[in-house]
Formats: C-alpha cells, sequence, structure tokens
C-alpha cells in the first residue's frame, strides 16, 4: 500500500476499496476558522507527500510497518441510541473527576461540564469543535504547533487533515483541580477509524490531572486510531497526564505525543497500553524553561502476537532542567516491544539532569523486546545515565511463590504486576493507580 | 576436623538409627481405604545437584504433633533437603520417597504441596518487588479456595492482624513489598507469619534462627510456639543450639555429610553445644545410640 497520490488515484477508483480517510480530508462545519481550514488542507497535502513509513528509516527500526496499511478503515458511523447507552454506561472509571467527555467514532456523546466554581475561575473544558469557535485565539496558538519529529510527520499530517474530535482544556494561572478530567474515545463497528486530539494549556502555577481512556465497544472490530495529544505546562504549572489504552487487540493504533515544559514547570505522562494488535506511540518532552522537569512514564502489557512500539525525545533546551523516563514492559508469547528513546541535551542547557530507564520482563521464549536509548549531548555538566534491560522472571522468586500454594500461572502474573507496579505508583494518584491496576490485572487474566 | 582431617568418614546405613524417644503425641492413624499414619516421612532420599550427592541415603519420620530439630554442621545438606521437601526445581532426586499423610510429594508441583499443607520457611526468603504482603498472602489464601470462591476480604484481614499483632508486626507492613529492603529479621518474622496465615500440616523452617537478634529470635520462636498444637508436624532445621533453648524440640537428629547420624531427645543439642560436631563426626564410626 503506498500514500503517492498516484496510487491515491487509483485506489479511490477501485470499487472494493472503501477507505474515505486515505481519499480526502473529512468534511467539517462551515463555520470552522478560515486558519483551521487551511490547517487541514496543508495536513492534507503532507500526507499525500511524505513517504510511507520504512524499516530502513531509525525512526521505524524493529517496526512492524505493514501494520500501517490503512486501506480497510473508514469513517465510522453514529453509533445507534441503544450503542449510546451502553458506551456511556460503560464510560466509568473513576469516582472522582472535575469533568467527562464521551466520544464514539470521533462523535461527541457526552459532556459532564466542570463544577460551577472551576468554570467561574475561568477553566475551559470543551470540544475541540466548539473550542475553535469560541477560543479560536488560545487554540490557534497552540494547536499541533510542536513538528511530530520521532518518525510519524506522515501520520501527524493525516491527523491534522483528519481530526473533528477531542478535548480542549485551559487552566488559568494559579486555578488548581483537585480531581481529574475525563475523556472517553471508543471506536465501534468494523474497520471505524478515529483521530482522538487533546490540547492541554496549564497556565501560570495552575495544575491539572487528565486521563484519556482509549477503548473499544466491540471486543474483535478492527479499527484504527490516530491520536495527538499536546500538553503545555505553563510557568510553574504541575500536569499530569495519564492515557489508560485498551483498544481490543485488532485495532491499528499511533498516538502522537508533544509536552512543552516551560520554567519550573513540571509535566508528568503515564502511558499505559494494553489494547491493539499494533500500537505505536510517540512522546516528545521539550524543556524549555529554566528548571522544567518532565517525567515520562509509560507500561505496556503485551502478548499473543501484539506489537507496542515506542519512541522518545527528552529534549532539553534550557539548562537546569531535568527528565526522568522510565518505562516498563511485560511480554509474553510472541508479542514484540521496541523502544527508541534519545536524550538530547542541546548546547545552551548545562546543569542538566536526564534519566532514561527501560526495562523488560520477558515472559515467555518467543517474546521479543528491543531497546535502542540514545544519548546526544551538547552542553557541559550534564548529568546523564540511560539504559534498557531485559530479563526473565528469576527461578528462586518464582518458586518462593509456589511454595505458598500459589499455582505457577498466578505466581507469575503476580511478579509481573508488581515489576510494573512501581512505574504506576510513581503518578502519586492512588484513585487512577488503583484504576490502572485493575486494568493491567484485567490482561493478565486474559491469558488464564 | 584436626588431626584426622583427611580421614573418610564411614557413615551408618541409614535404617540402624534408632529412633529417640517416645512422641509426646501418640501417632494419629488415618484410613483412606488404608491405613496410614499421619506423618512427613521421608525415606531413604538420594539427592544430587549436578554430579554432587548431596543428601545420602536419609530417612526421617516428623509425624503430626513433634517437634524435630534438625542440627548440624555448615554444608551437610540441610538446606538441600528443606527445598527438596518444598520441590526446588534444580535439586534432582535419584532415589527415594518423601511422603506426607501417605502421598508422595515427590510427584507434585511445589504449589500442590503447599496447597495439600506444606509449608517450608525460607532461609534466605526472595524479595518479590512490587507485590504487597497483603495481595501476596490474599493469594496463596485464595489459591487453597474451591474455583470460583472468592476470599472473604473481611475475615482474611481479621486474621491477618491478629497474626501480625501475634508477631508484633506493625500493620503498615502490609503495604509493603514482600520481603523488599527488610531486615534480616523483619524477614524471618514474614516467614512465621505467613506461616501462621497458611495453616500448614507439616512445617519445613530453615535456619529460621540465622540472622537474628535476641529479641527477635524470642518474637519468632513466641510465634513458632504458638503454632504448636497436635495439628502441626515441624521440622527445625538450625546451625545453631541457641533457638532450640526457645523452641524445645522432641527429637533431635543430627545430620552429616547428607544423612542422619545420631537421632535423640532435646539433651542431644546440648551434648553438641557442648561437644561440638567434631564429637559426632568423631563418633560416627561407632553404632549411633541415643
Amino acid at each position: 500500500m503506498s500514500y503517492g497520490t498516484a496510487v491515491l488515484e487509483e485506489v479511490t477508483q477501485s470499487p472494493e476499496v472503501n477507505s474515505d480517510i486515505i481519499s480526502a480530508p473529512q468534511e467539517i462545519a462551515r463555520d470552522l476558522p478560515a486558519w483551521f481550514r487551511q490547517q487541514r488542507e496543508q495536513g492534507w497535502r503532507e500526507f499525500s507527500a511524505l513517504p510511507n513509513p520504512n524499516r530502513k528509516d531509525q525512526a521505524w527500526r524493529f517496526s512492524n510497518v505493514d501494520a500501517l496499511d490503512l486501506s480497510p478503515y473508514r469513517f465510522g458511523n453514529a453509533p445507534s441510541d441503544d450503542e449510546q447507552a451502553e458506551i456511556l454506561e460503560r464510560s466509568s472509571a473513576l469516582n472522582g473527576k472535575a469533568g467527562r467527555l464521551v466520544f464514539a467514532n470521533d462523535q461527541l456523546l457526552e459532556r459532564d461540564a466542570l463544577p460551577e466554581s472551576l468554570r467561574k475561575a475561568g477553566v475551559i473544558f470543551q470540544p475541540l469543535e466548539r473550542a475553535l469557535i469560541e477560543h479560536e485565539d488560545l487554540v490557534r496558538k497552540h494547536f499541533m504547533a510542536q513538528p511530530a519529529a520521532l518518525g510519524s510527520a506522515k501520520f501527524a499530517a493525516l491527523h491534522r487533515a483528519q481530526v473533528r474530535a477531542g478535548a480542549f482544556i485551559y487552566v488559568p494561572r494559579a486555578v488548581e483541580l483537585d480531581a481529574p478530567i475525563e475523556i472517553f474515545h471508543w471506536l465501534i463497528d468494523e474497520n471505524a477509524a478515529v483521530f482522538p486530539h487533546l490540547l492541554l494549556v496549564a497556565d501560570e502555577m495552575s495544575k491539572v490531572t487528565v486521563i484519556e481512556h482509549f477503548r473499544s465497544f466491540d471486543k474483535t472490530a478492527r479499527g484504527f486510531a490516530c491520536g495527538v495529544n499536546d500538553l503545555i505546562a505553563g510557568r510553574g504549572a504541575t500536569v499530569k497526564y495519564i492515557c489508560a489504552q485498551r483498544w481490543n487487540e485488532n485495532v491499528t493504533a499511533l498516538q502522537i505525543n508533544a509536552t512543552t515544559v516551560e520554567r519550573d514547570a513540571s509535566a508528568m505522562s503515564l502511558n499505559l497500553h494494553l489494547g491493539g494488535s499494533y500500537s505505536r506511540f510517540e512522546s516528545l518532552s521539550r524543556l524549555v524553561g529554566e528548571g522544567a522537569r518532565s517525567d515520562l512514564l509509560a507500561v505496556a502489557v503485551a502478548h499473543q502476537k501484539q506489537e507496542f512500539d515506542a519512541r522518545t525525545l527528552q529534549d532539553h533546551v534550557s539548562p537546569h532542567t531535568a527528565s526522568d523516563l522510565l518505562y516498563k514492559n511485560a511480554l509474553t508469547d510472541r508479542a514484540r516491544t521496541t523502544f527508541g528513546g534519545l536524550i538530547r541535551v542541546e548546547p545552551h542547557a548545562h546543569f542538566t539532569d536526564a534519566y532514561q530507564k527501560v526495562r523488560n520482563l520477558l515472559l515467555s521464549d518467543d517474546a521479543e523486546a528491543n531497546s535502542m536509548p540514545g544519548l546526544e549531548i551538547l552542553a557541559d555538566n550534564v548529568r546523564c545515565t540511560h539504559g534498557a534491560t531485559s530479563g526473565q522472571i528469576d527461578e528462586d522468586e518464582l518458586f518462593y511463590l509456589r511454595t505458598r500454594g500459589i499455582p505457577i500461572k498466578t505466581a507469575q502474573r503476580l511478579i509481573a504486576t508488581g515489576f510494573l507496579t512501581d512505574v504506576i505508583q510513581r503518578l502519586d494518584q492512588d484513585a487512577i493507580a488503583a484504576h490502572l491496576d485493575r486494568l493491567i490485572e484485567e490482561k493478565f487474566a486474559t491469558d488464564r | 576436623m584436626q588431626a584426622n582431617s583427611n580421614r573418610q568418614v564411614e557413615l551408618p546405613p541409614a535404617g540402624k538409627i534408632r529412633r529417640g524417644p517416645p512422641s509426646p503425641n501418640p501417632k494419629k492413624w488415618v484410613y483412606f481405604g488404608f491405613l496410614f499414619m499421619l506423618q512427613l516421612e521421608i525415606k531413604n532420599l538420594r539427592v544430587a545437584i549436578g554430579e554432587n550427592e548431596i543428601i545420602r541415603n536419609l530417612s526421617l519420620s516428623v509425624g503430626v504433633g513433634e517437634m524435630h530439630a534438625i542440627m548440624g554442621p555448615n554444608g551437610s545438606g540441610k538446606s538441600t533437603l528443606a527445598k527438596v521437601i518444598a520441590g526446588y526445581p534444580d535439586y534432582k532426586v535419584t532415589s527415594g520417597e518423601v511422603l506426607m499423610d501417605g502421598e508422595n510429594l515427590l510427584d507434585l508441583e511445589p504449589d500442590e504441596r503447599a496447597r495439600r499443607g506444606l509449608f517450608m520457611a525460607f532461609q534466605y526468603p526472595s524479595e518479590v518487588p512490587g507485590v504487597t504482603i497483603a495481595n501476596f498472602l490474599r493469594a496463596a489464601m485464595q489459591s487453597r479456595l474451591p474455583e470460583g470462591e472468592e476470599l472473604e476480604a473481611t475475615d482474611y484481614y481479621a486474621k491477618l492482624y491478629e497474626k501480625m499483632d501475634l508477631l508484633e508486626i506493625d500493620r503498615a507492613f502490609t503495604s509493603r513489598a514482600v520481603n523488599e529492603g527488610f531486615s534480616g529479621g523483619e524477614k524471618k518474622r514474614c516467614e512465621i507469619l505467613q506461616m501462621a496465615m497458611l495453616d500448614p500440616r507439616y512445617a519445613v523452617l530453615d535456619e529460621t534462627d540465622s540472622g537474628l537478634d535476641i529479641d527477635a529470635l524470642k518474637i519468632v520462636a513466641n510465634g513458632v510456639n504458638s503454632l504448636r498444637g497436635p495439628d502441626l508436624g515441624v521440622l527445625l532445621i538450625t546451625h545453631y543450639q541457641r533457638l532450640l533453648n526457645y523452641i524445645i524440640p522432641d527429637f533431635v537428629h543430627v545430620m552429616v555429610q547428607g544423612r542422619i547420624v545420631r537421632s535423640g531427645g532435646k539433651e542431644l543439642a546440648l551434648q553438641l553445644e557442648e561437644k561440638g560436631y567434631e564429637w559426632i563426626r568423631d563418633h560416627a564410626e561407632e553404632p549411633v545410640a541415643a
């Protein structure tokens, strides 16, 4: 499959291919701003012009690029009333939340507005489409302002061309949200495609936690998700972002993240990847102001023939910045994971502290974990460490659990869960951690 | 060994060893279509690690309700024996049997042995990062329930806290990862806590006293003593007599070079303490009498 213009014509002429996501940008409401329409057209041109990913490219090394054949996918239908009711019923994860948006097949189903006090304080939590009209300047300033630098420029361009659903969050100066904001994105129908978007702008000294849930309505329906989230932590702000990805295991998913951390601000992201047949995740963390800190956390549980591919860049632009990456994967059966990560310390970013640690737990002989850590240091006086390790369950540890009566499968699961848990605990958010732990347990339980 | 350090010690065949004094708890018999005694019975056991034979034709019976101590110098095979009983996969049993209430344990997986009522307290318990004591013990207790039955959470915590109090373990411990960053004493107390929770019929305690200061030793001994009773048989493995001041055994066995060379009552431990293991080695050629 190729996305070149010539091929596209051929594709659109072919009666069997019903992919509308790669044949033209989707129609959008007329009242959306002109600059946004231009962005879409620009995105479309880039998508059409850029080559397909190739494994010879370092950014796609080890990745199964064949999984990215988009020809089967199309925009999904709106869910029926019954489906909507069921989706809303199932769109609950946390007890205490500040607000909630629920999308299915990129259509807004439900909006639980923020409490009055937060709205009065100026907090904005809106579907993207509405924010484009009501808060055009704010959205325009930040919308996909960072280029996709980690390999997926083509898919970021496709997202730009096809995005029609998502959330815009703005937290004004010194406003703190105690409860997290929740966003649900559902895939429904065979071969549906979605382009979830999140733009989070936390102004000076503000504090906010956002959790995005990615789920499939159906256990087996194939689908495609190409999401972008942009997080901006303004001066002294504290931003926590959690992605709980559990698409069904026939979904191909791409998630492209850019985090910008300004002076004395702190951003923490945790990406839990459980679902998808192929799931690629790119995370760019830019430390642009002195004293900025970024924590990049991720957990993947891979089984059967699942593939998880993570690419990261910790980009230290300013001096006295810190970043800490901890990614853990638990793999079994014939599953594969790839990690490609770079710490880059730019010429003036002296006194940088940067850490990168990747650990893989291999629960079967056929699982494959690839790690490509990297450093690029152009400044003096920096502290950087990186390391990637892969190992199996310690036999003595397993024996210990078994001598307590715990059957071998349960013991392996318990050890694997324990292996992953310190990543989740770093969030320091008990309710969310409990939810994520439960998702991990459910995933392991399917291997019983 | 000093003067006679090069001498090859000839040990008596295991069959000739006489048992110690009569049991304080008369043996129980059970009828399951045939008669056998309620006991953990090791029969003519031989175990090799690679090419080395570590256990050499060892026989020993621990009746339910009895407390047996095995003492022996370093390298005599005590810990290997404990691990073989528990089912450590790397050790090869070349001959012999280990029967628990008549059932051959050697045919069972380690977790099956445990669920049938065997417990082993480790000399060096493994750390299990990220798995809390509460979750670990819950999984262990859950594994003993029939399929589909869920452990009752309130009862579980009531029992857990009761046993923790008994062993003077702080309740905050439940949310700590198993053995991770524990002191030596904490690890051993945690082992006995597990034993208290799992109610085994037979327990093998491997060097439960090692690495303990006297206060911790007393707490651990208290814990073990509180679990003593007609329904529990214990095989206590120790290098030092010290532990036996606090846990009084019914029988003491001396293990040298992979077999029991002498068995007796609790006074044997004192003799050993006084005379040292050299005394046993030096007298090994003579018929062993308790």
